[in-house]
Formats: structure tokens, C-alpha cells, sequence
């Protein structure tokens, strides 16, 4: 990515969601858990490959590389995950309206 | 109105667009930040006090805190002292929780103007200057920061002498780099806390300079 070519730097900013901010709040209280360290965030970030850059979010990666060493690190499992985001999605259709 | 966007009846206090929030179709990221937030909570990882903790621990940082620390420099000699030789320590000084990373601070003077970047992500000081704006994080942004950095400059109304030696930092994980920023002329009288006012976040990372007194 440095040194690649690219257009000109978009100026427009936004004020973070909440799902963002919790996103970000997960990934520090992880690792002051023990679960991880910045460069396991990392890593998983750089695993997901280019595309994702592209066609994900900033906190969509987030959450993924996030999800991926709470995994590793044994807090839940893949399929504790799963079942977890059908009953979320299955409480209604918005963020606001799902949260318990 | 400190932006120009069309539909001026969705802006936010700052100016800003809201982004979908709770309002909108529920995305899968979303599900899943709420499926590994509930999880935590029932293995008795974390409760929701603490991380609604960090979310306002989060939004209590911004740039006022940096611009504390580059005025204390302006105006503390020894201090700034302090400051170039180990960031962290002299930001601690002033209470600011600088965690386990490295700050560094690098020192715009009449012939050298410093720019930060991280180019592998988003490293930012946020201890120092809350969570880095959105074009910080773009891939033009940390592309062209090392590859054409007086050009970046441009974009931001910033036109460097030609003679001036420009340094691009790019920020690692553990090491975060905060500019400061030469002093205004003109603010010879001026108090810490009147200085504090010039000094913007973007003078502390080198895509801006600090205002005129």
C-alpha cells in the first residue's frame, strides 16, 4: 500500500456508529484481557488479503480480525458464533431493534 | 456549517452526516460485533459497564489533550526537552495514559516540516488525539503520504518551501509519532492555554500548521 499510486485523499469524515465504537472498544479490552496482542490483530488483518481493503470497511475488518483471534485464543467457538448471530438476527431487522 | 453536504437535515452535531446506525437493515458486521460483545459478556470475559467504560474513555480523548502537550513544549524548555527525548514519559507527566506504546515526537523548525502516516493501517497517537479522522485510514492517504508527499501537503493547503526538508514517519503498532509543530510568530506573550487554541489536530500530524495568533 505506501508507495502504491493513488487519486486524491478524500477529505469527508463521519461520526463513528456505535457498533463501530464497540468494535473499537472490543479490540483494546481483548487484548488488556490477554486474548491477543496488536500484531495478532494484525496478522489477521493482513491474512483477509487485498480484496477486502477494497470492499470492506475500516471496522468491518475490524470485527473480523477481531472475531478471528477471540476464536483462536479459545474465548468462544466458531460454532457458539453462529449460533449467537441467528438468534441476534432473529430479534428484528435493525441494530437498534436487535440488541438484548 | 463547517461542511458543505447536500442533505443538510441528516448532520450531526459536528457537522458531519450520521452514518446508518440503528436505524438502518442490520449488516452482518453488525450482528457480529453484537454476537461477540453478548458472548464476552456471558463467559464472564467483560461486562457492559466496562466496555461502555472504554467507548467514553474514547470519546473523551481529542486533540485538546496533543495541543496541551505542544503548548507545555512552547513554553517549557525543559519540557520539550523531555518530550523529544521520550514521548511517553513526558505525556504521562502531564496525565495523559499513554498505555505500553512508544511516542515519539518529531520537531517542525524553520528548515524541517515532519508528516506522519501509517502505512501499513491506521496507527494513530489517539492517547493524544482521539481516533484518527476518517482520511487518515484511506488507502490514497497512506499511498501517496511516503510516494509523493508534497503533493498529499497540497490537498491540504499546505505548500512547503522548496528548500525545506521534508520527513515522512511512517507509524508502527507499538511506536506513534506526533508532530510539533514550530511556534506561531507573534505569540511571544501568549499563555500555554491561549497557545493551545492555535494548535490544531492536523498541525500535530503534519497535514496542517498551527494557527495565527
Amino acid at each position: 500500500m505506501g508507495g502504491d499510486a493513488a487519486g486524491p485523499v478524500p477529505m469527508d469524515g463521519h461520526d463513528f456508529a456505535i457498533w463501530e465504537k464497540r468494535v473499537d472498544a472490543l479490540v483494546i479490552l481483548g487484548q488488556q484481557r490477554g486474548h491477543f496482542t496488536v500484531d495478532g490483530l494484525r496478522r489477521a488483518l493482513e491474512d483477509m488479503g487485498e480484496q477486502a481493503f477494497e470492499s470492506m470497511t475500516y471496522y468491518e475488518r475490524w470485527v473480523t480480525s477481531l472475531n478471528q483471534n477471540l476464536i483462536e485464543a479459545g474465548v468462544y467457538s466458531l460454532e457458539e458464533l453462529g449460533t449467537k448471530m441467528e438468534e441476534v438476527k432473529a430479534r428484528g431487522d435493525t441494530y437498534g431493534a436487535v440488541q438484548s | 456549517m463547517p461542511h458543505d453536504h447536500h442533505d443538510h437535515d441528516h448532520l450531526s452535531p459536528s457537522g458531519h452526516p450520521y452514518r446508518k446506525d440503528n436505524d438502518g437493515q442490520l449488516t452482518y458486521w453488525q450482528t457480529m460485533e453484537i454476537a461477540i460483545r453478548e458472548l464476552m459478556v456471558e463467559k464472564g470475559e467483560l461486562t457492559p459497564a466496562q466496555i461502555q467504560a472504554q467507548i467514553d474513555a474514547m470519546d473523551a480523548r481529542s486533540p485538546a489533550n496533543g495541543a496541551a502537550v505542544v503548548a507545555r513544549a512552547w513554553t517549557d524548555p525543559e519540557f520539550k526537552q523531555r518530550l523529544l527525548e521520550n514521548g511517553s514519559d513526558a505525556a504521562r507527566e502531564m496525565g495523559f495514559d499513554i498505555g505500553p506504546m512508544h511516542l515519539v515526537a518529531v520537531e517542525n523548525t524553520s528548515d524541517t516540516h515532519n508528516l506522519i502516516v501509517c502505512t501499513l493501517c491506521s496507527c494513530y497517537p489517539r492517547n493524544l488525539l482521539g481516533l484518527p479522522p476518517d482520511w487518515y485510514k484511506t488507502r490514497e492517504y497512506r499511498s501517496r503520504a511516503v510516494r509523493e508527499p508534497r503533493a498529499v501537503l497540497r490537498e491540504f493547503g499546505v505548500e512547503l518551501p522548496a528548500d525545506m526538508t521534508l520527513r515522512v514517519h511512517d507509524s508502527t503498532a507499538d511506536m506513534r509519532y506526533i508532530v510539533l509543530p514550530a511556534r506561531p510568530e507573534g505569540t511571544e506573550n501568549l499563555t500555554a492555554e491561549d497557545l493551545a487554541k492555535l494548535v490544531t489536530r492536523d498541525s500535530m500530524i503534519g497535514t496542517g500548521l498551527p494557527k495565527a495568533p
